[in-house]
């Protein structure tokens, strides 16, 4: 078929009926402690990665609660595991382990056609 | 002072016990009240003739030893040796300001220009003295919220209340003094609660062009120049942000303090997981304490402004009034 360059552009709105919650309710039941997360920033802030590269810490928690898996696969890759965000948490978030976590069932949850 | 007021116009005969020298509490460290930048004087002043009409008691540099219960009497030892007998109690230990040095990031009393909103609340005063150097003023000044609030690392982990009002204030105040300072404030949430508090925000941002950011230090570092490097992330745009500014203030938070930890445990009645006075319920009965006869009054209870204080004082005082007309 001739190519007239256009292209069916992805809806931006965040469907939530298409959510599909089990990779964070996974990640929350081994680390509750995620659950408190204010997106204050502060490990943001801190994290040795941030400085360097487009990495936001702090976003993985938007990402997994909005069902975003894609950009959660390759954005955890940046993380370097230090743990100085943890230092920081004012609400006590083992983010190290949340990283891990989610390096664990990624897979399993990523949508087939991605 | 006011439940001891209210309670001597309903004809009781009362006794303030007062550990420092002179009664007022906090209210005797601040300059202007938010959020209509009331000098304190006004209100002290004004609260200090009223008592001083009043028939009651001040045992001041006192402290409570023991209170005991017996026979449906109070038997109250002091500090001073004395002994009182009394039909109610009331506690008003009030809170005490979190001690900035616990979060070391931040370099209070490392750095030199390092202050907290307490400090600066003297340096607001005509005479107060601004300048970081030799006749040099601030160019630039950062205030930081949620100092030893909303923080699980300083082991407190409920929200003061007053401190979100008191930096717009004292942001406000600022740059009435420093008008060509740049004036920023690193917040979390901004919790405007009160009347008026809301409206002062929106004059922050269109009369006195202080900036808001959302994000939370991390931390703070001294440059050779006394000058400090802060550290946040900038949530909204999503990218760590750094800023060199002359001086930080350091918004902070209340805590229950060793008064009202030690009269919890003279007067036998429980905490809160925050260190504050528990209260038999929120609605209908928070000047009530677990033990009959104790009532509570005030910031001892959980962070409070002044004007909620005085509320609280006075509705302690009709509980009281009307528990004893009821029991005694």
């Amino acid at each position: 078929m001739k190519d007239f360059g256009f292209s069916v552009i992805k809806q931006r709105t965040i469907d939530y009926d298409q959510f599909d919650g089990r990779l964070l309710n996974e990640v929350l039941e081994m680390e509750p402690s995620f659950k408190v997360c204010l997106s204050c920033g502060g490990c943001t802030a801190t994290c040795s990665a941030a400085d360097l590269v487009s990495f936001n810490v702090r976003r993985m928690n938007l990402l997994l609660r909005r069902g975003e898996t894609v950009e959660l696969e390759s954005e955890i890759q940046k993380c370097m595991l230090c743990g100085k965000c943890m230092l920081v948490c004012p609400r006590g978030i083992n983010l190290r382990n949340v990283i891990m976590l989610i390096k664990k069932s990624i897979l399993k949850y990523k949508p087939v056609n991605s | 002072m006011e439940t001891a007021c209210a309670l001597t116009d309903a004809g009781h005969w009362v006794t303030v016990i007062e550990k420092e020298e002179k009664v007022g509490g906090k209210l005797n460290n601040w300059s202007y009240l938010f959020p209509d930048f009331t000098p304190v004087d006004e209100i002290r002043d004004a609260l200090q003739e009223k008592h001083s009409e009043k028939d009651f008691s001040i045992l001041n540099q006192t402290e409570v030893r023991s209170i005991n219960r017996q026979n449906g009497k109070f038997n109250i030892e002091t500090s001073g040796e004395q002994k009182f007998e009394a039909d109610a109690v009331v506690v008003a230990t009030g809170y005490e300001i979190f001690d900035a040095r616990r979060k070391e990031e931040y370099g209070y009393k490392i750095y030199d220009h390092v202050i907290t909103s307490a400090d600066l609340e003297k340096l607001l005063l005509p005479d107060g003295d601004l300048s970081v150097a030799a006749g040099q003023n601030p160019k630039r000044i950062a205030f930081v919220h949620c100092v030893g609030s909303r923080d699980e690392k300083s082991g407190n982990h409920y929200c003061s209340k007053v401190c979100c009002i008191t930096g717009v204030k004292q942001a406000i105040e600022l740059k009435k003094r420093l008008p060509d300072a740049e004036i920023y404030c690193f917040y979390m949430d901004l919790r405007m609660y009160g009347k008026n508090f809301e409206e002062l925000y929106r004059e922050a941002q269109e009369k006195y062009d202080i900036q808001f950011i959302r994000g939370r230090l991390s931390e703070a570092s001294e440059k050779i120049d006394k000058s400090l490097l802060i550290k946040a992330e900038d949530t909204l745009s999503g990218r760590p942000l750094k800023m060199n500014v002359d001086l930080l203030v350091l918004l902070v938070g209340m805590e229950a303090g060793k008064g009202t930890t030690s009269a919890a445990a003279i007067c036998s009645i429980g905490c809160e997981e925050s260190g504050f006075l528990k209260t038999t319920d929120s609605f209908l009965k928070s000047n009530f304490s677990e033990q009959e006869g104790i009532f509570l009054a005030g910031s001892c209870t959980a962070p409070m402004s002044v004007n909620d204080t005085i509320l609280h004082a006075r509705s302690a005082a009709q509980e009281v009034n009307n528990w004893l007309k009821k029991n005694i």
